[in-house]
């Protein structure tokens, strides 16, 4: 009976099983290697895939709504290699200033979209295909042939170097957005309204809800993230080139998937997104580590995110078929 | 009628783009206007053109660089651009729109309906440009590839910045010297396909082989990053990690080696690291100490191999040379002999990489 009743536990909550997952992943991993769970190590896995970390937030929205966006790595580039610019010669200094700039930038390209998606009725995928070669158009135009690096970007890149509390600056940041998403979408009326949009629109429609509004209101957040992660990015890496986050937006949205976020809309939760940035991070970690030959490193990566998302589908038939026996009873 | 409206204004936008899209262009490539004005140029130059020996140029010539947005291919075109002006000729830059062989095909062939003298490639791919390099030869287009050649049938020489052996002895060489001459050094390329840098690592383990010298030293692996900063700095903790005594890191590719230098100088790590990165890109990372993660660096002079792109499109329109093994021209960087390339065509080589140190680095961060 009690054996019954944890594995009712385990099998009542996507979170739980990939949780779950991660926990063997990480086992497995420190068993080949065992400094791979010294806090020095997750620290610096933490800070390396702080980008798609905060990024999958924000591509948690956009799916909920039944959306998607193709464009965020060119936006990231955008506002990144727009900062890194400023500060290579002198019209920046303050690196408050560099997230909030960057930040805006992507705010405006999110609006942007939002505005062509909700009132324009242009197919998501469609209109983020278009946005991605602008953004990126826009990066190539700004950078001018030239790339910042580390030599100009001055004190600014000091910044992903800070610790406060014994936990660098880059993951305190991440923390920070996942605690606010955490709240914003557990509790307050805009995250229950993203959910009643991506269920059913036309329910939400009727229902009150400004459906239009919210979708802007999305893919704005989409913006304003990727924004902020392009300063992120050019800070932890020192570096900002035109070219920089070429194809980040299929690891973000690879995150979300494992993390079990639905990509018709609706499903998914913020722990889910953590989760599945976390299991991405450890993987793309560890492939080096454990001695897996380079050439075949790409390979198992695809193996492993199709295993953990059939586990994440077959947990989730379970679910359904036990609420419908409940229903039945 | 709101629709209407919307559609005016779509159709506007459109129309203003085109615009702005034939500005930019026209401001990148005065291919358009050079070319109409050249056709005229030549006819009465050419009696001039015969009686300038070596160097003199009359006509236009063209460069293809790999892609825009990138500064050593700015460089390179600054190179070509300012070596054709000194001798008289009009330089065509044009840049594809993407860094695919498939545009750079759309460009060659808007050149060879211009009719330049020559054209001067550097290949996104070493095959793909054939046809239309054959093309442009039988127009009577003169043609050379700069940087990454195409293979031997597609030109008639190639401008080699520094020859696979040169390179291969340089690194290993940096990293016989950094780590004392004994220990284990690890490999940070760009991808697992990437034509350049396996040469370039191919030639570093020959040599390992061949020479007694390299016995102490021992490569444990040669990791991908694949040009991107997050993988690039996932594999090099990882070589930390994996070989705590490893002495030097090695990384051929300018976006590994900034990359790799950073997690180095940031973690205060006592591994050395060497290879080809760009300047401005370096400078930080670059220095006698401790405080510093790269002792030296090399890369070659983007500037000189674009004007060796250029001289040698002018010896091949003025005749002086045919691309053929033997043949020899001067021009104002030195005095440069056509020789035979590891593909089975000939080359050109600008001359050993170029080394930068805490000497030069901020002088030439300046540059690129």
């Amino acid at each position: 009976m009690e054996n019954k009743s944890i594995w009712k536990k385990i099998t009542s909550s996507r979170e739980v099983s990939l949780l779950i997952v991660l926990v063997i992943l990480c086992a497995l991993i420190t068993i080949k290697t065992p400094s791979f769970l010294e806090w020095a190590n997750i620290s610096e896995i933490l800070k390396n895939n702080a980008t798609t970390m905060i990024m999958a937030l924000g591509m948690l929205l956009v799916l909920l709504i039944g959306g998607i966006d193709i464009s965020i790595g060119s936006t990231l580039a955008f506002s990144g290699m727009t900062i890194g610019i400023m500060y290579k010669y002198n019209h920046l200094s303050s690196t408050l200033l560099g997230f909030l700039i960057a930040s805006g930038i992507g705010i405006a390209c999110g609006l942007v979209i939002g505005l062509i998606i909700a009132y324009g009725k242009v197919s998501p995928i469609i209109c983020t295909l278009g946005t991605m070669y602008v953004y990126r158009g826009f990066a190539y135009l700004v950078a001018n042939d030239e790339w910042a690096g580390a030599d100009a970007l001055g004190t600014f890149k000091d910044f992903a170097l800070k610790d406060f509390l014994g936990i660098n600056s880059a993951v305190w940041i991440t923390i920070i957005c996942y605690v606010v998403f955490f709240i914003v979408m557990k509790w307050t009326k805009f995250g229950r309204n993203i959910y009643a949009v991506g269920s059913n629109e036309e329910a939400a429609e009727i229902s009150g809800i400004n459906v239009r509004l919210v979708k802007t209101c999305v893919y704005t957040i989409m913006g304003g993230l990727s924004g902020l992660t392009g300063a992120l990015m050019t800070c932890v890496y020192a570096s900002a080139q035109p070219n920089m986050a070429t194809g980040k937006e299929m690891d973000v949205i690879a995150a979300c998937v494992i993390g079990g976020v639905s990509m018709t809309g609706g499903r998914g939760s913020v722990a889910g997104a953590l989760i599945g940035a976390l299991i991405l991070s450890v993987i793309s970690k560890a492939l080096p580590l454990v001695g897996i030959d380079a050439l075949a490193q790409n390979t198992v990566k695809g193996i492993i995110i199709i295993a953990v998302i059939i586990l994440n589908v077959v947990t989730q038939r379970m679910m359904d078929k036990a609420a419908l026996e409940k229903r039945e009873m | 009628m709101k629709k209407k409206l919307l559609s005016g204004l779509l159709c506007a936008a459109m129309v203003g783009s085109l615009f702005v899209g034939c500005g930019s262009s026209s401001d990148s490539a005065p291919a358009d206007d050079g070319a109409a004005a050249d056709t005229s140029a030549p006819a009465a130059d050419s009696g001039e053109a015969e009686t300038t020996t070596g160097g003199g140029a009359a006509g236009t010539y063209a460069l293809v660089p790999k892609s825009a947005g990138n500064p050593f291919n700015e460089k390179e075109a600054d190179g070509f651009t300012a070596a054709i002006e000194a001798m008289g000729g009009t330089a065509v830059v044009q840049y594809p729109e993407s860094a695919t062989a498939d545009a750079q095909i759309t460009v060659i062939q808007s050149l060879i309906s211009q009719g330049v003298d020559s054209i001067c490639v550097a290949a996104n791919d070493e095959n793909a440009l054939q046809a239309v390099l054959e093309e442009a030869m039988d127009a009577g287009i003169k043609v050379c590839s700069v940087d990454s050649s195409v293979n031997k049938d597609s030109r008639a020489v190639h401008c080699n910045q520094a020859g696979v052996d040169e390179i291969g002895l340089a690194l290993i060489d940096a990293v016989y010297d950094i780590s004392g001459g004994e220990g284990q050094f690890a490999i940070l390329s760009a991808t697992s396909q990437a034509t350049n840098q396996n040469a370039w690592i191919d030639s570093m383990k020959s040599y390992m082989e061949s020479d007694s010298k390299y016995a102490d030293l021992e490569l444990v692996e040669v990791a991908y990053g694949d040009d991107e900063s997050q993988k690039s700095t996932d594999q090099t903790q990882a070589l930390l990690q994996k070989y705590p005594d490893l002495k030097v890191i090695c990384s051929p590719t300018t976006v590994g080696i900034a990359a790799a230098a950073k997690v180095l100088q940031d973690q205060g790590s006592s591994v050395k690291l060497t290879g080809l990165g760009l300047p401005s890109e370096m400078a930080a990372y670059i220095g006698d100490g401790d405080d510093y993660s790269c002792p030296y660096m090399f890369l070659w002079n983007p500037i000189d191999l674009g004007a060796l792109g250029a001289y040698t499109s002018v010896a091949l329109v003025n005749g002086d040379i045919t691309g053929a093994a033997g043949d020899t021209f001067s021009c104002e960087l030195g005095d440069y002999t056509v020789v035979d390339a590891a593909d089975g065509g000939t080359e050109i080589i600008l001359g050993a990489p170029f080394k930068f140190d805490p000497s030069n680095i901020d002088e030439w961060k300046e540059v690129y």
